[in-house]
């Protein structure tokens, strides 16, 4: 099936449309435009700096695209800070897990939307809310930490990477961008976190896996995006092409074909 | 351990009247170092809090000294402390503002604002201390809350109508300088530990990057956090210009290093990130009971800052060893 069959009679979550970045005379994301859509596993794939990072920093509200649009569910979206972003259920699991390694999982979780209560003109953090829901979130995805109280830095990486996923998860996250998700981690745990992308999308939320491990992009994707110099210069269905191409139109080597006149 | 060696050390060292007036004279620096921690904890570092002080204690006494010709004396020590606060919470922002949104390091701007605040200190007082002539005043800085005697029971005045023998029965307890940094030490330490503000600290003071990815304002948190810790030293200058009647502008010299000092002493990581209200309170005694103790051994007062030097060094040191141990 080619790219157009499959995404016909799909709606995307996400479309972005000419979007552009530089930093300074560098240019990192030159006029892109790709859809994500709903219920699928995206392969976001490309050699070091393709412009991959940028490209979903921009998606995550992280950084501001310097010129280009943003669609989500349809509505033309402008996000000022990673919160928007959030709020319309777009989380990142980033590289280095963004986690505080000073506070303990169930803080981590929460950051930055913390429930409180009132106690006079205090508004006090409510740790044993905090601590059920943690609890709750984290054995639904069959995740055990024998203490939330223990500080993230005394966990391993696996774990770390499960307090990202479940943090994104208890937040609702409709769009869920993994960036180089299996980097960091030994071979099971690495198993277990595509495992996790796939229950994802069965869940009907969309992943945008960032990688340039094809073994794990071939393993989980529906769907690959090839980046090279900041352009997009391929989009295939997984079925429709293979390892030797896709890192050909990584490295340049085979011929850049845009995805309109593609089979 | 201290308290026991002080005790049978030097005589006098337990007696209620010297204890409290550890606390009394501890409570300035008490004040500075609860601000202070605020700072260490999101991993920067505020060297203005003494020359700050000072330049408040001299504000506060040059408006109240001007004004006291001209006003009743309850208005102007309220104009003078408003005048002296809000020249405290503008350096702090000055502070905070190049710090996180110019990104220059709070050593360099924290320590170029001591300097700042130390010329303007001595410029307006002339670098002499400014007295304040206003009556009763004193009263503020050095009174107690309670007074206990065996006639009249527990007051919140001295009482009045008394004898020699009966006065001499009478207990004065919690100095007003204690009570009210006893208050702050309540106030920091629910903030620090249970609010959002406390929390962000923690976080910015763990990693910048995932605070801000968790969608917290790093900037304005942190700008915030020096005028938290400005708020406190301008306490502390308030408080030292009711206590001695005066402004100086070098009052709090010794005072920047100490409440960095009591905050590490206290368990805080320089790097950010650890750090409580509770430890720097058991930090600030540390150092007033060993200036105290020396002290009233009738050790040469230099030796004190020997003293207190050695104990940051050891105090670090048992720190790094634990956290190498735990590894």
């Amino acid at each position: 099936m080619s790219v157009e069959a499959v995404v016909k009679d799909r709606q995307p979550i996400m479309q972005v449309k000419d979007l552009y970045k530089h930093f300074g005379g560098l240019v990192a994301v030159d006029r892109l435009s790709m859809d994500i859509y709903h219920g699928e596993v995206l392969g976001l794939v490309g050699d070091n700096g393709a412009g991959k990072s940028t490209l979903i920093k921009m998606v995550a509200g992280v950084h501001r695209p310097d010129g280009g649009s943003m669609c989500f569910d349809g509505r033309e979206v402008a996000f000022r800070n990673p919160l928007d972003a959030r709020h319309l259920g777009i989380e990142t699991i980033h590289q280095d897990l963004a986690l505080c390694e000073n506070l303990d999982a169930a803080v981590n979780i929460f950051l930055g939307r913390e429930p409180v209560r009132r106690l006079g003109i205090f508004r006090l953090i409510d740790r044993a809310q905090m601590n059920t829901e943690s609890r709750t979130v984290l054995d639904q995805l069959a995740i055990y930490l024998p203490n939330l109280d223990c500080p993230v830095r005394d966990l391993s990486g696996g774990q770390r990477q499960a307090v990202a996923i479940a943090r994104a998860i208890y937040w609702k996250a409709r769009l869920m961008i993994m960036d180089e998700p299996t980097a960091a981690l030994g071979v099971a745990e690495q198993r277990k976190v595509l495992e996790l992308a796939r229950t994802l999308r069965d869940r009907d939320v969309s992943v945008v896996i960032v990688s340039h491990n094809m073994q794990d992009v071939f393993a989980v994707a529906d769907r690959i995006v090839v980046m090279r110099r900041g352009r997009k210069v391929g989009e295939r269905m997984v079925e429709d092409t293979n390892v030797d191409e896709v890192v050909g139109l990584m490295v340049g080597t085979s011929p850049a074909v845009d995805t309109e006149k593609s089979k | 351990m201290l308290l026991v060696f002080f005790s049978l050390a030097g005589s006098g060292f337990c007696s209620l009247f010297n204890l409290q007036s550890i606390g009394a004279n501890a409570a300035i620096l008490l004040i500075i170092a609860l601000g202070q921690t605020f700072v260490i904890v999101s991993g920067g570092i505020d060297l203005s809090t003494g020359y700050l002080l000072g330049l408040v204690s001299v504000v506060a006494a040059s408006v109240m000294t001007v004004l006291a010709a001209t006003l009743p004396a309850p208005i102007c020590v309220m104009i003078g402390m408003s005048v002296g606060l809000l020249a405290g919470l503008v350096a702090g922002w000055i502070n905070g503002t190049i710090i996180a949104r110019l990104h220059v390091p709070p050593f360099i701007v924290t320590l170029g604002m001591q300097g700042v605040l130390r010329g303007i200190g001595f410029v307006l007082s002339g670098g002499m201390p400014v007295p304040i002539f206003i009556k009763n005043l004193g009263i503020l800085g050095n009174g107690y809350l309670l007074y206990y005697s065996p006639i009249t029971g527990m007051t919140f005045f001295r009482p009045s109508v008394m004898g020699g023998p009966q006065l001499r029965q009478t207990v004065a307890l919690l100095p007003h300088p204690l009570t009210l940094a006893l208050l702050l030490v309540l106030i920091c330490n629910l903030v620090l530990s249970r609010t959002r503000f406390g929390l962000y600290t923690y976080a910015i003071g763990g990693s910048k990057e995932a605070a801000s990815r968790a969608g917290i304002a790093v900037a304005s948190h942190t700008t915030r956090i020096y005028v938290v810790s400005a708020l406190m030293a301008s306490i502390a200058g308030l408080l030292y210009a009711v206590r001695f009647t005066n402004g100086t502008a070098n009052a709090g010299e010794a005072l920047t290093l100490d409440s960095v000092a009591a905050v590490v002493i206290g368990g805080a990581s320089l790097f950010g990130g650890e750090g409580t209200i509770v430890g720097t309170l058991i930090g600030t005694l540390t150092i007033s009971v060993i200036t105290n103790g020396l002290v009233i051994m009738g050790v040469n007062a230099f030796w004190q800052y020997v003293a207190v030097g050695t104990v940051i060094i050891m105090a670090v040191l048992a720190d790094q060893t634990k956290s190498r141990l735990v590894k």
